[in-house]
């Protein structure tokens, strides 16, 4: 199937919103034969964007929004091991490695080489033009192997990956919004 | 808690439910002391509208006292008489500091967001007491309620006034007024309400506020059009005349500046577009009955404006598309935003400018819910409004 980028098109749009099925990670130039699947979602944030920026850089509070993340711990200013929630009472671990850092505009992450599940991410902070706030575009791309593990990682992304990862992005923008995630549970 | 739950179409039941408690640092617990069933309280009990689950609390119009507040919530203090308005809103997204606050952006919890936004195109803000699709929030027909984001929403009260007089303020008053607000009514206009429920009663009301010079109200309830008339209103039962002739000719030819749709997707009527759309909806080929929203749109005079107010959730089928764009209509709809009148609203009651307690019919226990339901849905002519009273035998 012939695949297209967001170089490819006339379109003032980002790769995540191309037509295509399997959409290019090398939109991204993250790897060009990655073959791997996009996912992206653009959300408007009523926030000043260093602040959002300095919220996410600190990767421990990750799991406070990413429902399938167990913990984020910090080697140093750019390693950090990941523990994901698999299926069936199962942790899949990985170290990640920060490879962009640009404060309050972007940052970006890829799995270490030995990771089971390659994946890599970019966020990126902008100032949306009409005094909006902040427009927040997360990309994330990752490898799913097949078998087993590759099962273990569609679930960690929730049932759909997109799915999974648009929620994961909602729930930043309601903590960061309003203090707090919505819940319409009446008991703790 | 003892607390009305949905276990089905026509099945309601009393039941006991563990008591809400704070969960989030904005959140407030209120001990309701009065609450309303709401005709859009009948689209759950029809099941006409999707998205429920057995065990869900109902109920979005109801006030109280609050009992506890999160540690967030700077505005409230326990032992504030409060309204709670049945639009949830976060009061800090784009929507809500444009005071768009049924648009609120952040309400819907993530996870019960994909649904609306698949039907929509965005997702939609949370109501109270109503479908999963916005929300799945507990509603307020119970002893208690906790309330999220309550430091936007709720309006105090002051003391010595009657829970009858301000209860509306959290649904129906609103709605009635942001329906007469978007008719952009001028001076010497005739507005058309159709469905003499509370919402089209309120909005009678209101349009009058607003300075309309005449309002004609259409419904097939004598003891409703008797309510819209002692509201000052001229009335048309469907079933005694031709709607939208009667309405010609009591505006000289011209027909109404401004047609308000209070009635919604269950319309009346055995013409037969509505019956081809009973078979269209019964065959899942469309899902809205829209047969008062065409004949608003036929009656509306050329370059007129039309108000939706009444609840509609998906397809309607033969919508009269030509009639809206060469007559040149506007259309205004929407739920209501309520935060945004309760506060003009709250002063108008104050003054005495707007009553709301005449469309009270019934008042009951809150164990007397389920039969409330049945007769708000099945005898439409002399229920017009049900309050319900929390007994607290359990506190």
């Amino acid at each position: 199937m012939a695949r297209r980028s967001s170089t490819d098109i006339h379109s003032d749009a980002p790769a995540s919103a191309v037509k295509d099925p399997n959409p290019s990670a090398a939109a991204l130039a993250i790897d060009e034969d990655d073959t791997g699947d996009l996912i992206g979602r653009t959300v408007t944030i009523n926030v000043p964007r260093q602040a959002l920026y300095a919220f996410w850089r600190d990767l421990r509070n990750l799991p406070l929004f990413m429902e399938n993340i167990e913990s984020v711990q910090v080697y140093d200013p750019t390693r950090s091991h990941w523990k994901v929630k698999g299926p069936v009472d199962t942790i899949v671990e990985w170290d990640s490695v920060i490879t962009e850092d640009i404060p309050g505009e972007v940052i970006a992450w890829s799995s270490s080489d030995e990771a089971e599940v390659p994946n890599s991410g970019r966020i990126e902070f902008r100032d949306a033009s009409n005094g909006r706030g902040t427009q927040v575009t997360v990309n994330i791309v990752y490898d799913p192997p097949a078998g087993k593990i590759g099962k273990a990682f569609a679930k960690l992304f929730g049932r759909e990956p997109n799915i999974q990862a648009r929620q994961d992005l909602r729930r930043f923008k309601q903590l960061m919004e309003t203090g707090e995630i919505p819940t319409s549970e009446i008991t703790r | 808690m003892r607390a009305l739950t949905w276990q089905g179409k026509h099945d309601v039941r009393v039941e006991t439910v563990p008591d809400p408690q704070i969960v989030n640092p904005r959140d407030a617990i209120i001990r309701i002391t009065s609450t309303a069933i709401c005709g859009s309280d009948l689209h759950l009990y029809d099941h006409t509208i999707p998205g429920m689950k057995h065990g869900d609390i109902l109920g979005h119009e109801f006030m109280g006292e609050v009992v506890d507040v999160g540690s967030g919530n700077k505005k409230l203090k326990v032992g504030q008489r409060v309204v709670v308005p049945f639009v949830i809103a976060c009061g800090n997204c784009f929507f809500c500091r444009k005071q768009q606050f049924a648009a609120c952006d952040n309400s819907n919890p993530a996870d019960k967001s994909d649904p609306s936004e698949l039907a929509y195109g965005y997702p939609m803000a949370a109501a109270f007491g109503y479908s999963h699709l916005t929300g799945g929030y507990s509603g307020g027909q119970a002893e208690f309620a906790r309330v999220p984001y309550s430091d936007i929403g709720p309006i105090v009260i002051p003391e010595g006034i009657d829970d009858d007089k301000v209860l509306f303020l959290s649904d129906i008053l609103p709605t009635g007024w942001m329906a007469a607000l978007n008719c952009d009514i001028e001076p010497g206009d005739v507005v058309a309400v159709w469905g003499c429920g509370p919402v089209g009663l309120f909005a009678i009301q209101s349009a009058f506020v607003m300075g309309a010079h005449r309002v004609i109200a259409i419904d097939h309830h004598p003891r409703r059009l008797q309510l819209a008339r002692s509201m000052g209103a001229e009335v048309l039962d469907f079933e005694e005349v031709k709607v939208r002739e009667a309405l010609a000719e009591m505006t000289g030819g011209i027909g109404p500046d401004a047609c308000i749709d209070a009635v919604g997707m269950e319309s009346h009527g055995m013409s037969a577009d509505n019956l081809l759309d009973h078979v269209k909806v019964a065959t899942f080929m469309a899902t809205d009955r829209v047969h008062a929203l065409r004949q608003v749109i036929l009656a509306t005079r050329k370059g007129g404006r039309i108000s939706i107010p009444g609840v509609y959730g998906g397809i309607a089928d033969k919508f009269p598309i030509g009639a809206l764009m060469e007559k040149g209509l506007q259309i205004k709809s929407g739920q209501t935003h309520v935060q945004r009148f309760m506060p003009e609203l709250l002063d108008l009651i104050l003054d005495g400018k707007l009553d709301t307690t005449f469309l009270i019919s019934h008042r009951l226990d809150l164990e007397a819910a389920p039969e409330g339901y049945r007769n708000f849905k099945e005898k439409q002519n002399e229920y017009t409004k049900v309050v319900l009273k929390p007994r607290y035998t359990r506190h």
